[in-house]
């Protein structure tokens, strides 16, 4: 019961990052991106390929940060990686969505998502191989922090979990106290109104695009720390990562990040129940009870 | 040339049945703009009820019913029907994007029951126990299939004139004016939700039809027959025949399950041995280009909806 209560709070802090980035995306451009867990992937073998040219260049990064299995170099690469994976989502935008969405044809907006989904996924499948990877080889015991309960913690974990917190925490601060996060809720509201008051709407859907990629990076990374990264990880992410924007309301940051505990929290206890078959179902009875129960959610306002 | 009318036979068949699908694809999004995210959850409910119902009795799986195969196809459209009628009671009242999610996540939810419900479906080995029907009496297996090509081109013509007929009624003009202007149709006391839950249902059940059909050519269906990749296949042939027209459909059907064989003969012939685990991602980056590419740069198709004035006398094809 606890070991699953924790393992659902890991799995959900990384489905929260994931569902942040789509929930703005879904808000300011008004699709349903069904891409956005590529970028998960993105992120994860790009944090894979320049933890391999840091450690290459200098060695001295190989060094573990004890007691984690992550090294310096990896770490380098997280962030390396945050930025690379914020540009491309810039760069498929400018590339499929903006010139779809010029021409205002939002349901077309979500074909062309899953064409770039199928394209993305192929392409990481090609150039890695479609076998499943690691940062490192080396296995990490768990901690047995109590025997009754049982409950058993890997360092990593921990740290996955402390770092998807702290992000967490500095989006809120960005949001609730900075001109650019009231910029940005108020193009979500309203870009019209947004324009008058001198916002720019471009530079704010770059925007999105640069956070919401940056925190998928995060989320990918964190994912193949606590899992493995495999080019299809997006496929299986896309529709927790979905449930935790239905969970939050679409269009609700403060939604998806609670959406994400939530899902991951129901998935993880769900398996006391289910066979472990069924876990990729376990998201769409999530979106179903959500829209039997509460249709727009937790914190989503009716909009048509 | 036996071996070369057989296989023309077998291609027409499966391009007509996905042709069928198309035209339930074409019913959601060409004519009424609803997103469907799972097309092969309609389209495998049909499989997989006709064949449960239709199956002999086998030992550790549910069924037996041994329905005649004209009842049997039956009940594979009214599951596939009752299906979108509860995706489509939950969300159609919602934004856009809910349908999209909600019946992508069915077409996830549906593979991942019919692969492990092994008392329900078989499970991973998929249903046992059908057999094609009349087929120990014709006692030829080319000329069953050449009857079952002529049954599968009269009813892909059957669901051709239905949906024409139906999109030149009332029915079809309400269908595109909600589609342009939800409000507007709404002013003139049209109720969308509900017209829009008609047109989900109906679509679902030829795409049902087009499952069962399958189904029943193949003797056969397995998870295998029902991965995400049909969806988009069948999107792809939507989208490059034209959205909104029905002639585009079964040509642009017609067309991608052509690319699509020849594309998986070509590499399994001329690429090189350790690129064969990869061919499965080649054809993945060629029909997401077909989607990406023709969404660029030709949105309305090969062969554009026509638009036209009702009032004019004139009738859309």
């Amino acid at each position: 019961m606890l070991q699953s209560f924790v393992d659902g709070l890991l799995v959900g802090s990384i489905l929260s990052l994931g569902a942040i980035g789509l929930t703005m995306v879904m808000h300011m451009l008004r699709f349903a991106n069904f891409s956005h867990a590529e970028l998960l992937s993105i992120g994860a073998y790009a944090a894979l390929v320049f933890d391999g040219l840091f450690a290459a260049l200098a060695p001295v990064l190989t060094v573990k940060l004890a007691p984690l299995s992550v090294t310096a170099a990896l770490a380098l690469a997280f962030l390396v990686s945050m930025g690379v994976t914020a540009v491309s989502a810039v760069a498929i935008d400018r590339l499929v969505f903006r010139r779809i969405r010029a021409r205002g044809e939002e349901l077309s907006m979500v074909f062309a998502s899953f064409g770039v989904a199928l394209i993305v996924r192929s392409v990481i499948g090609l150039t890695f191989g479609l076998h499943p990877q690691l940062y490192s080889r080396e296995i990490v015991f768990a901690i047995v922090v109590s025997r009754d309960p049982l409950l058993l913690i890997k360092p990593d974990q921990v740290a996955v979990l402390v770092a998807a917190v702290a992000i967490m925490g500095v989006l809120h601060l960005v949001l609730s106290r900075t001109t650019f996060g009231f910029a940005l809720r108020a193009v979500a509201e309203n870009p019209q109104l947004a324009q008058v008051n001198g916002v720019n709407l471009r530079r704010m859907i770059a925007s999105v695009w640069l956070i919401g990629g940056a925190l998928a990076a995060a989320a990918g990374v964190f994912y193949a720390i606590n899992n493995q990264m495999s080019p299809v990880m997006g496929r299986d992410l896309v529709l927790p990562i979905f449930a935790a924007t239905i969970v939050g309301g679409i269009g609700s940051i403060y939604g998806a990040l609670l959406g994400g505990f939530v899902v991951g929290l129901a998935s993880s206890f769900a398996l006391m129940l289910l066979p472990s078959g069924y876990s990729p179902a376990v998201p769409f009875l999530i979106i179903i009870a959500v829209l039997v129960l509460r249709p727009h959610g937790l914190f989503g306002e009716a909009r048509a | 040339m036996m071996g070369v009318l057989s296989y023309v036979v077998f291609f027409t068949t499966v391009a007509s049945i996905l042709a069928i699908a198309t035209l339930g694809l074409n019913l959601h999004w060409g004519n009424t703009g609803l997103f469907n995210g799972g097309v092969v959850a309609f389209f495998g409910a049909g499989a997989y009820a006709t064949l449960i119902l239709g199956a002999a009795p086998q030992p550790g799986q549910m069924g037996g019913f041994a329905l005649v195969w004209p009842l049997a196809l039956m009940g594979g459209l009214g599951v596939a029907g009752l299906m979108a009628w509860a995706v489509g009671v939950l969300t159609l009242r919602l934004r856009h994007d809910y349908l999209a999610i909600a019946t992508f996540g069915a077409a996830v939810a549906f593979e991942n029951l019919v692969r492990n419900a092994q008392w329900l479906s078989g499970g991973a080995q998929g249903v046992r126990g059908f057999s094609r029907p009349l087929y120990a009496a014709v006692g030829d297996p080319l000329l069953w299939n050449t009857g079952f090509l002529v049954l599968t081109l009269s009813l892909l013509a059957a669901v051709y004139l239905f949906l024409r007929r139906l999109v030149r009624s009332p029915f079809g003009r309400l269908l595109r004016a909600i589609r342009e202007d939800e409000t507007a149709a709404r002013s003139l006391g049209k109720r969308p939700s509900r017209v829009r839950l008609a047109a989900f249902v109906t679509g679902a059940v030829i795409m049902g039809l087009a499952g069962g059909l399958y189904g029943t050519f193949y003797a056969f269906v397995s998870p295998q027959d029902v991965l995400p990749v049909l969806t988009f296949q069948i999107w792809a042939m939507l989208i490059v025949g034209g959205a909104g027209n029905m002639r585009g459909a079964v040509l642009g059907a017609f067309l991608i399950w052509a690319a699509w064989t020849a594309s998986g003969f070509l590499l399994s012939r001329f690429a090189p041995v350790e690129w064969q685990l990869y061919t499965g991602s080649i054809q993945f980056i060629l029909i997401g280009s077909v989607i990406v590419g023709m969404l660029l740069w030709r949105p309305q198709g090969l062969i554009p909806e026509r638009l036209v004035v009702s009032q004019s006398g004139r009738t859309p094809t």
